[in-house]
């Protein structure tokens, strides 16, 4: 069963949500900066950018599988945490991302988000690629 | 008991959100209710038997539940449980001959604590030592039952079958005497601890997040109800399962390593869970996402 959970965030996000899902295919719809799932299974040509590499840890279920608490445009996601919009406004230094990332619970111990860093779900050098790709968010 | 502390340490395990020291299971249980009474107001006390399917927000899983109880998918199993349960030893005698009442409206005061071996015993070792003491020789007797399914689903379908029985009656067990009090609190200390790679304590995901969905396709039910339904049948697994692999698979999830099937950690843990749904309806068995 595929929920499909939109919110309104802008006017022109909400333009752009509507084009998008008269565009694109249902399911898994381009996500960030149009990215397509298919670029991280391409093992002849593997993406280069960190952008797009931290976007593939993102979606990767035994990495960061970030969509399935956070709200991601154009995934399929869960709806335990806050949605992941705006983060460069939110979060202006990147250190600061990267400690909420490695270490959720320093930030608030009774948080259920993962500590990546801490319990070495993501090295530090694939954490520096998910705060890339967020920061498009 | 050290080789266990010392694998938590190695998990990483740490004290969860465990809420200071509780004075005793009574009132642990009227907090654990008015959470869930808090939280969702408008949801009524039986229902919780229903699982995730009566959380408010989950009414499209609940819509689609209630189509597949129309042929319930575990009616399957729980007719080889039936069968097992009816056909007759070697000896001539039957697995109702074990239980008081020929196994009928009891279920609700499982598990329970036995002043004789000194533990906690469950609805599965019971119906284990009934087998064996007649002299009969099921593959779940001897079997790895955390590795073999298929002896570990003959077992859960007796136990479904056993549980059906009891349909209806109202969760009651005592752990007033001092040694289920321990087993009682060991049970506890566990559901609040944080374990896994993931570091999600068995509280977040069915007290913090209950009501929430997982990526968009997998519900979280609240802990209030939580054994009333099994065995339980999950659509994805097809089949009827023991609680304890639940546990296993909850455990895995958070990248924990899982104890044993019929592992005293999770009789204890069993326990627990089974006190906190105290006074709710069985409706074992049912069907689960
Ligand atoms: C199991 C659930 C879960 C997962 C998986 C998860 N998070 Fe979170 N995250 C949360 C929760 C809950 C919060 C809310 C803050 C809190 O609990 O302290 C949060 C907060 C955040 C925040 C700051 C709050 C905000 O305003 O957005 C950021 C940034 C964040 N997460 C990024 C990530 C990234 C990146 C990933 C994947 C690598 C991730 N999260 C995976 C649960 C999760
Ligand atoms: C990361 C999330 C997560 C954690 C942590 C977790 N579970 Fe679960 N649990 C689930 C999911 C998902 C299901 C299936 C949907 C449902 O019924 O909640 C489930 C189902 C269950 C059920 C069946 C509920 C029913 O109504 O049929 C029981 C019992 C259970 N869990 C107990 C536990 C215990 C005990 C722990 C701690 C050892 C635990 N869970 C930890 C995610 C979790």
């Amino acid at each position: 069963m595929q929920k499909s959970t939109n919110i309104v965030i802008t006017g022109a996000a909400t333009v752009l949500l509507g084009l998008g899902s008269l565009l694109a295919a249902p399911g898994l719809q381009a996500a960030g900066q149009g990215l397509d799932p298919k670029v991280c299974k391409d093992k002849d040509n593997p993406p280069k950018d960190t952008v797009t590499q931290g976007y593939c840890l993102v979606i990767e279920r035994t990495k960061g599988n970030c969509m399935g608490c956070h709200l991601i445009e154009g995934m399929s996601s869960g709806n335990i945490a806050p949605p992941m919009v705006s983060i460069k406004q939110r979060f202006p230094e990147k250190a600061k991302l990267r400690e909420q990332i490695s270490d959720a619970t320093k930030v608030n111990p009774d948080t259920v988000m993962p500590p990546f860093g801490r319990h070495n779900i993501l090295s530090a050098d694939e954490i520096d690629k998910i705060v890339e790709y967020v920061w498009t968010l | 008991m050290k080789k266990i502390l010392m694998l938590l340490a190695a998990l990483g395990v740490v004290a969860g959100t465990m809420p200071a020291a509780m004075a005793d299971p009574a009132s642990d249980l009227k907090q654990f209710q008015a959470f869930f009474k808090n939280k969702f107001p408008t949801v009524a006390f039986d229902e919780y038997s229903n699982g995730l399917y009566a959380l408010p927000g989950l009414e499209e899983y609940r819509e689609q539940w209630t189509i597949s109880n129309e042929f319930p998918p575990y009616e399957l199993g729980l007719s080889l449980g039936k069968k097992l349960w009816e056909t007759p030893f070697k000896n001539g005698k039957n697995f109702a001959n074990c239980f008081k009442n020929g196994g009928k409206n009891i279920a609700q005061g499982y598990p329970y604590w036995d002043e004789g071996s000194q533990k906690i015993r469950t609805a599965e070792m019971d119906l284990m030592d009934c087998a064996k003491k007649n002299g009969e020789n099921f593959s779940f007797l001897t079997a790895d039952l955390s590795k073999e399914q298929g002896p570990r689903v003959q077992l859960a379908q007796l136990t479904a079958y056993f549980y059906s029985l009891s349909q209806g009656q109202r969760v009651k067990i005592d752990v007033s005497s001092p040694g289920a009090l321990k087993a009682y609190e060991d049970g506890k200390k566990y559901w609040w601890q944080r374990r896994g790679q993931l570091n999600f304590a068995c509280a977040n995901c069915h007290m913090d997040l209950a009501g929430k969905n997982f990526g968009g396709n997998q519900p979280l039910s609240a802990a209030l109800g939580h054994t009333t339904a099994w065995p339980a049948q999950r659509l994805e697994w097809g089949r009827l399962e023991t609680i304890h692999q639940r546990y296993a698979t909850c455990n895995s999830q958070v990248r924990a390593k899982p104890f044993k099937h019929g592992s005293e950690i999770y009789n204890h843990l069993q326990l627990y869970e089974t006190y906190m749904s105290s006074g709710l309806p069985l409706t074992a068995p049912a069907m689960r996402n």
